[in-house]
């Protein structure tokens, strides 16, 4: 057919998101976070066969048990158990900083990638809206947007997803502005596709696996926010059991039963931390300079 | 129907990357391609030949001028018939890492404008695309994978293939085989001659080598400064020049043969910047002929026996 001569084709090779995630794997710190992680989202989606008690039944005989005992981790003052209090105030922090880390990756993601794609004086006013969103403190804005909704579990998501948007926005804008550039997104519009098409086909996947790490890594703040919120009284309202409320709770009683705010406490942290050693272990391994080692 | 696949006439692009600054990337280009026509655009980097050859695609909007391709007037065409003029002419870019997506494979590449343009879609489709990587040179095993697999000279055909997919009457090849080693080079080069003599292909060839266009084009056109100061046959053109910049620019280019080197002549100067061009001929500050009038009037580009040429020495 061809004058040309025939080519050899190399061996398959992984894609770079493949070798990305086996790298991942292989970093211990990545690993512990995961398996810290998994193990509190199984104690969340196993919550209601796991937990020996009600969250919410109060037992007044048996208030402010210290730890051990029929109490694994003691009761509070209206005598709740706080194992199972953990278990399902689990579920408000995963579920709350999982809606609003899609919400803002969805919205913000796409506002980055629009408005970087169009560019121009469309892009210079978005991102100066994006920045002014992003001066406020997330934890001072998601306070104004609780206290102006309502503490309902809805308007947390939406308080929270908002301060995250702007993070996502410059996160997904920085490559589009990159890849727009790019030949391939060139012959795309000398083949005629439409700019929705070279936008969700063509570079969306190309910026998902920075964007998704970047999820990773602001899910720990979307936890530490909504434990602040519930700390302070805006978080998903009593008798729900909160980590946030329960270490609130927990200070009235700081000196008789110091377990009521420490293991919340701890709840908090490891979680934070195990999302953050993930999102640190997913972003070395995308990290282009480190790639070729 | 006339002999004419592509008449530009006054193409016009400025650049303002700053306020009160005006880049004259493209001034007033006017050219014409015949049907299965191998056309040349040659000059120095920045001389607006990639800019000329993007603004008559549409992928970046020219200021002035008109561009008509089969009876069709690409300028003010858009949607619908923007798209079928589209995909009557599809380009082939210099840079074969950055001309496919990583994340989409071959298949998909091949596929896409097809289903795009409702040519063919599923089984048919993909049967086709593997018939256009045969034609390129390539195993049809290779649909699957993905571009990081291959070489450079293996994007390349796939890139061609791709251009190929919406079976187009005229490719614009922007440096397209500059980005590669010598050898690909001439494979790429030879299958592009191929294509075009199988399929009847016209090309616009863009390139600042003149042996590759020498070799590929019958016509060509010599660029300085966004403006075209000599056209002809390929032969006539970089044998014998009548542009003194023409003249230059074969001059400045190494013969294999030492017998038959030339004593190189003195280059003045450097090329001017777009943004401040040079009054009256834009060549007139490097040309060893300049004349007064040079330095006042722009010569026209004016009909000469098979071609045409701007410059006062020959008006």
């Amino acid at each position: 057919m061809s004058t040309a001569a025939e080519v050899e084709l190399a061996p398959t090779r992984p894609s770079g998101l493949k070798r990305a995630l086996a790298r991942a794997r292989g970093n211990p710190t990545t690993l512990a976070g995961a398996i810290i992680t998994l193990l509190i989202v199984a104690g969340a989606v196993l919550a209601p066969w796991i937990a020996p008690f009600d969250p919410t039944e109060q037992n007044i005989i048996d208030r402010l048990q210290s730890p051990g005992g029929d109490y694994l981790l003691g009761t509070d003052q209206f005598g709740r158990d706080v194992f199972s209090r953990l278990l399902y105030g689990a579920r408000i922090s995963l579920v709350v900083s999982l809606g609003a880390i899609a919400a803002a990756m969805v919205t913000g993601g796409t506002i980055g990638m629009v408005s970087g794609y169009i560019g121009g004086r469309f892009d210079l006013i978005t991102m100066q809206v994006m920045d002014v969103l992003l001066s406020f403190p997330s934890l001072i804005l998601g306070l104004m947007v609780v206290a102006l909704l309502g503490p309902e579990l809805e308007n947390l998501v939406i308080a929270i997803a908002l301060t995250a948007i702007a993070p996502f926005a410059r996160i997904a804008r920085a490559p589009t502005l990159v890849l727009k550039e790019r030949a391939f997104i060139e012959a795309g519009r000398a083949m005629g596709f439409s700019h929705l098409r070279i936008l969700f086909a063509h570079i969306l996947p190309n910026i998902l696996s920075e964007v998704l790490v970047m999820g990773s890594l602001w899910m720990a703040t979307a936890v530490r926010v909504e434990a602040s919120l519930s700390f302070i009284g805006l978080g998903v309202k009593p008798p729900t059991a909160t980590w946030g409320g329960m270490t609130r709770d927990g200070f009235e009683n700081i000196l008789d039963a110091p377990w009521l705010a420490v293991f919340p406490g701890l709840a908090i942290l490891l979680l934070v931390l195990g999302l953050n050693m993930i999102g640190d272990g997913l972003r070395d391994a995308t990290d282009p300079k480190l790639r070729n080692e | 129907m006339s002999d004419t696949l592509l008449e530009v006439r006054g193409l016009r692009k400025h650049f303002h990357p700053k306020r009160r600054v005006t880049v004259r990337a493209v001034e007033d280009v006017s050219f014409s391609i015949r049907r299965g026509e191998a056309f040349g655009l040659v000059g120095e980097s920045g001389c607006g030949k990639s800019t000329a050859a993007r603004a008559l695609l549409r992928l970046i909007e020219p200021d002035a001028g008109s561009v008509r391709f089969g009876g069709a007037d690409v300028l003010t065409a858009r949607g619908a018939s923007l798209k079928a003029i589209r995909r009557r002419m599809q380009i082939v870019f210099q840079d074969p890492y950055s001309s496919l997506d990583p994340r989409q494979s071959i298949g998909g590449a091949l596929t896409e404008p097809m289903r795009v343009h409702g040519i063919a879609e599923g089984r048919d489709a993909r049967r086709r695309a593997g018939a256009l990587l045969e034609e390129v040179g390539l195993p049809p095993a290779a649909l699957d994978r993905y571009p990081h697999e291959f070489s450079g000279g293996q994007r390349q055909r796939i890139g061609i293939a791709r251009a190929l997919a919406l079976e187009p009457e005229l490719i614009v090849a922007d440096e397209p085989v500059s980005a590669l080693d010598v050898s690909v080079q001439a494979q790429v080069l030879l299958l592009l001659e191929d294509l075009r003599r199988r399929r009847g292909l016209a090309f616009l060839f863009v390139s600042h080598d003149l042996s590759v266009v020498r070799w590929f084009c019958e016509r060509v056109a010599v660029m300085y400064l966004g403006r075209i100061v000599e056209e002809g046959p390929v032969a006539r053109v970089l044998n014998a020049p009548l542009h003194p910049y023409a003249a230059m620019l074969r001059d400045a280019y190494p013969v294999p043969d030492p017998a038959h080197r030339a004593a190189l002549p003195r280059i003045i100067g450097e090329i001017p910047s777009a943004a401040a061009p040079p009054p009256g001929c834009p060549f007139h500050p490097r040309c060893v002929h300049a004349m007064p009038r040079c330095s006042t009037e722009p010569p026209a580009l004016l009909a000469k026996d098979d071609g045409a040429v701007a410059c006062h020495l020959h008006g």
